[in-house]
């Protein structure tokens, strides 16, 4: 009995083996070795995994800002209107107005951020549902997006706003970032350890810490290199990497993103625990409304157009996202990493799919069933 | 043989890490109340769990007579059919639906494809009426009393065909008066030959109510006794393996002159402008532990939510923390001058459910774990490694999602989470509700580390003895003001219970 307590005591920092990311990420493998396997290897060639990064961009943006909605108990439904607007808006200053690249960018994402605010203040401080609040958004901005550009599309944006959607990063610059992000993985690994020793806590085995690490680096520096035969890195996906970076970050490391999982798990236990639910909730809602603002940019980058139709539906895609990288949502529970990954399985369904010539309606099919799958395997897993 | 409707006969049953049941042995005879005791962990609730088919039959090994007959469940169903129902610590009923659409709720009336209400209301009647509710059948079950819904509960096991009986913590959120009208209810139906299971931490209760006592400990039985052989501490000693030598580890300490908490003519309303607690004045020194006592509803966690600042509404009176003037207009503000509330719903105000445990103990002080504004895993792990062993939390490791944890063990981590941020003022609502005896110990243990420290501790209760036997003054409340004070040497059940229930007043 002694025995047993002890050994409990010295597990106390055992190997948390997520099967839930993993399981993702052999969801993944799974369905790109199918795509492989029918298109006779033509899905992981280099070019079109350069393709896929750069489709999954948008809906990736989207599905970092959704996990933080999700997980403060929330939804928003209004992403693919903001999108819309945003992209449009921005099209409609440089086009129309001739305003500059940084500017216009800067203006569509403060235009998202505000939008966000908006909708943040009705959810937290009107105490209106957000299903309703972003339900209205979606017709609101959709509206505007129509009423702004008179139901005209907006094309031939400036070169240096095309570029943001549709260039690469060269093949020197990409390894040298690759390697600048496996020095500080190292670096991040190494220091963490030190830490750990100093004030006498329990360490992994350093086989799984650098085991980790060195299956992390290969798996960048493989992508890296496939990148580079076709063009480079997709700029679009850069943007992801660093956004989902930052974004890990903030969930993860900071007071704000801790205490979005408590009002998440239990908003009564948050609120007499000191923490402001109103205002941490109306940061979120500004925080999706930037990123659909970045993420509206993105999509007008890459059409070199605005239409009044642009970002349709991308709320369900995002949500799908989210939900398929394993975000409850009852709240409380999602990872960032998790609905990139989300993302990347919608794209790789989507650019699988076509390259396989399988009708267009196959794909709404098979995105549905994969949604409902993946809830499933959420909840068997969790009764065990 | 037959003299027993239920055994349960070397009942084994294994979890992937744990044996929770080891051969237990269980009987019941034929219109007793059986008593069913043990620690949280003991196995109670996985045996009642084996009996009522939640864990179906081949899951576990061992053999249920019912009658004499064998049974296997399959599921709830099949139990509930052989005569079997539970009535668990949380209620399972619909609070938008009627008295009657509860009680009727799965039975044979609500499927006929056009339902005969009028026969339905007839009979909620008599169900009713058998449990001594007086109410109409009409009624919605969210305008009722927890005690109420209790009854109605078990108003619902009798509209079936009910052998056996089983109760899961019965009075656990009732009031006293709520828990007399339920022994006196479960004396009846014992003489009208119904057979019941108690499951109840509240040995006076048991040793009032009980015919016999089987002790689970460890997920073995340890004894079934008649209960002329038991008294309370016997059961203890049985419960927990060893010794108890005292309920209440009150210790002599040493009081502060010095006011922690002051409040003077404080009246508070609630959103709609009612009155919650009128007229109040007290103090509590440092290093002092503070009794409240009073009914359900005599406005105790009311005064201290809103004095925490976490009601909405006017306040009127001056309140002074550490001899300073505080205007608290919510519980951050409250919070950052030192006060600590743990609520007496620990799931619904106390945790996060869902999230690790390390995490929830730094919900609060997560400034104590940052470094440049950046949580520090090592600092985060190491402040919880801390707090949770002195606080005696048992948990295999931190990262388990609190919600997995046992009653006693989560009251712990609720613990910890106000501890982690050292305050001056800690204010106990209910702090023992629903967790088992070695754990409660544990807990007025820490109280009474605290107190040495200096912290003013007030304990709001409902368990008399439980007042009585760890404060150093208590205050008696009804209907929203302070009626009695008396200090430890003074206060007796009698004196409390007549302020409480305003006996004093209407002299």
């Amino acid at each position: 009995m002694i025995n047993e307590q002890t050994i409990k005591k010295e597990s106390k920092l055992s190997f948390k083996f997520d099967l839930q990311s993993y399981t993702l990420i052999i969801a993944l493998i799974c369905i790109a070795i199918i795509f492989t396997f029918f298109t006779g290897g033509e899905f992981l060639s280099s070019r079109n995994i350069s393709n896929l990064f750069t489709q999954m961009s948008i809906i990736a943006v989207l599905a970092v800002g959704m996990t933080l909605v999700i997980v403060a108990g929330h939804i928003d439904l209004s992403v693919g209107s903001i999108v819309g607007v945003t992209g449009g808006i921005a099209a409609m200053l440089q086009v129309w107005q001739g305003w500059s690249t940084p500017v216009v960018v800067l203006a569509a994402i403060i235009i998202g951020g505000l939008i966000g605010l908006w909708q943040g203040w009705w959810v937290a401080y009107r105490a209106v549902p957000a299903f309703i609040v972003t339900l209205g958004g979606m017709l609101i901005f959709r509206g505007v997006l129509i009423g702004l550009s008179d139901g005209q599309t907006i094309s031939s944006l400036n070169p240096s706003f095309k570029q943001i959607g549709n260039s690469y990063l060269p093949f020197i610059p990409g390894y040298i970032v690759a390697a600048i992000a496996v020095i500080l993985m190292i670096a991040f690994t190494v220091n963490g350890r030190r830490k750990r020793k100093e004030m006498g806590l329990l360490l992994l085995p350093s086989v799984i810490d650098y085991g980790k690490v060195a299956v992390y680096s290969v798996v960048l520096v493989v992508i890296t290199y496939m990148l580079n035969r076709y063009l480079g890195i997709p700029i679009p996906f850069l943007i992801v990497a660093v956004i989902a970076l930052v974004f890990m970050f903030i969930t993860t490391k900071t007071a704000f993103g801790r205490r979005i999982y408590a009002i998440g798990g239990n908003p009564e236990a948050a609120a007499l625990s000191g923490i402001n639910i109103k205002r941490n909730t109306l940061y979120v809602f500004v925080s999706m409304g930037a990123l659909a603002g970045v993420a509206g940019v993105l999509l007008t980058a890459r059409l070199n157009a605005a239409t009044v139709s642009a970002g349709n539906s991308y709320e369900l895609d995002a949500i799908a996202a989210c939900v398929i990288g394993g975000t409850s949502l009852m709240g409380g529970k999602g990872k960032i990493f998790g609905a990139i990954i989300g993302a990347l399985i919608m794209a790789s369904i989507d650019n699988g799919m076509s390259m396989m010539n399988i009708g267009a309606y196959w794909q709404y099919i098979v995105k549905g069933l994969i949604l409902i799958l993946a809830v499933w395997v959420d909840i068997i897993s969790k009764n065990k | 043989m037959t003299e027993y409707v239920l055994e349960m006969k070397g009942i084994t049953k294994e979890f992937p890490s744990v044996k929770a049941l080891d051969n237990v042995t269980f009987s019941v005879r034929k219109g007793e109340i059986h008593a069913l005791c043990g620690e949280n962990g003991a196995g109670k609730s996985t045996l009642m769990k084996v009996l009522s088919g939640v864990y179906p039959a081949g899951t576990y090994s061992g053999k249920i007579l019912i009658k004499g007959k064998e049974a296997s469940f399959k599921n709830i169903k099949e139990s509930q059919d052989a005569g079997v129902a539970i009535i668990y610590q949380e209620l399972a009923l619909v609070g938008e639906m009627t008295l009657a659409e509860n009680l009727f709720l799965g039975h044979d009336l609500m499927r006929s494809p056009v339902i005969n209400w009028n026969e339905i209301y007839k009979k909620s009647m008599v169900a009713l009426e058998k449990v001594g509710l007086d109410l109409d059948p009409q009624m919605k079950v969210s305008e009722l009393t927890v005690g109420k819904q209790q009854l109605l509960e078990i108003a619902k096991a009798l509209t079936k065909e009910t052998d056996i009986l089983i109760l899961d913590e019965p009075t656990a959120a009732l009031t006293e008066s709520d828990v007399a009208v339920l022994i006196k209810l479960l004396n009846e139906l014992r003489k009208q030959g119904v057979t019941c299971i108690y499951i109840s931490h509240k040995l006076g209760e048991i040793m009032e109510l009980a015919d016999s006592v089987t002790i689970l400990r460890d997920g073995q039985t340890i004894s079934t006794n008649s209960i002329e052989y038991l008294t309370e501490e016997k059961i203890i000693t049985m419960m927990v393996g060893r010794e108890l030598t005292e309920l209440f580890p009150y210790e002599v300490h040493e009081i502060s002159d010095e006011n922690v908490l002051h409040v003077e003519n404080y009246t508070s309303y609630n959103k709609s402008g009612k009155k919650v607690v009128s007229n109040i004045n007290f103090n509590v020194k440092k290093g002092e532990i503070v009794g409240f006592s009073g009914l359900m509803g005599a406005g105790r966690s009311e005064l201290f939510i809103s004095l925490f600042g976490g009601m909405p509404g006017k306040k009127e009176g001056t309140v002074k923390l550490n001899n300073k003037t505080v205007t608290i207009k919510s519980p951050a503000d409250a919070i950052k001058e030192g006060f600590a509330y743990v609520s007496e719903d620990r799931k619904r105000y106390g945790l996060v459910l869902g999230m690790d445990i390390a995490k929830n103990t730094t919900l609060i002080a997560l400034n104590k774990v940052m470094k440049l504004n950046v949580i520090s895993q090592a600092l985060e792990v190491r402040a919880a490694e801390e707090i949770t062993t002195k606080m005696k939390l048992k948990a295999p490791n931190l990262d388990i999602e609190v919600g997995k944890l046992s009653g006693g063990n989560q009251q712990k981590v609720v613990l910890s989470k106000w501890i982690m941020n050292n305050p001056k003022l800690l204010i106990l609502d209910e702090p023992t509700r629903g967790i088992d005896v070695g754990a409660k110990y544990e807990i007025y243990k820490i109280m009474n580390e605290l107190v040495q420290q200096g912290v003013g501790i007030v304990l709001i209760s409902s368990e008399l003895p439980e007042v009585l036997g760890m404060s150093d003054r208590i205050l008696v409340m009804c209907e929203g003001e302070i009626t009695g004070e008396f200090t430890r040497e003074e206060a007796t059940q009698e004196k409390v219970m007549m302020c409480a229930t305003g006996g004093e007043k209407r002299d």
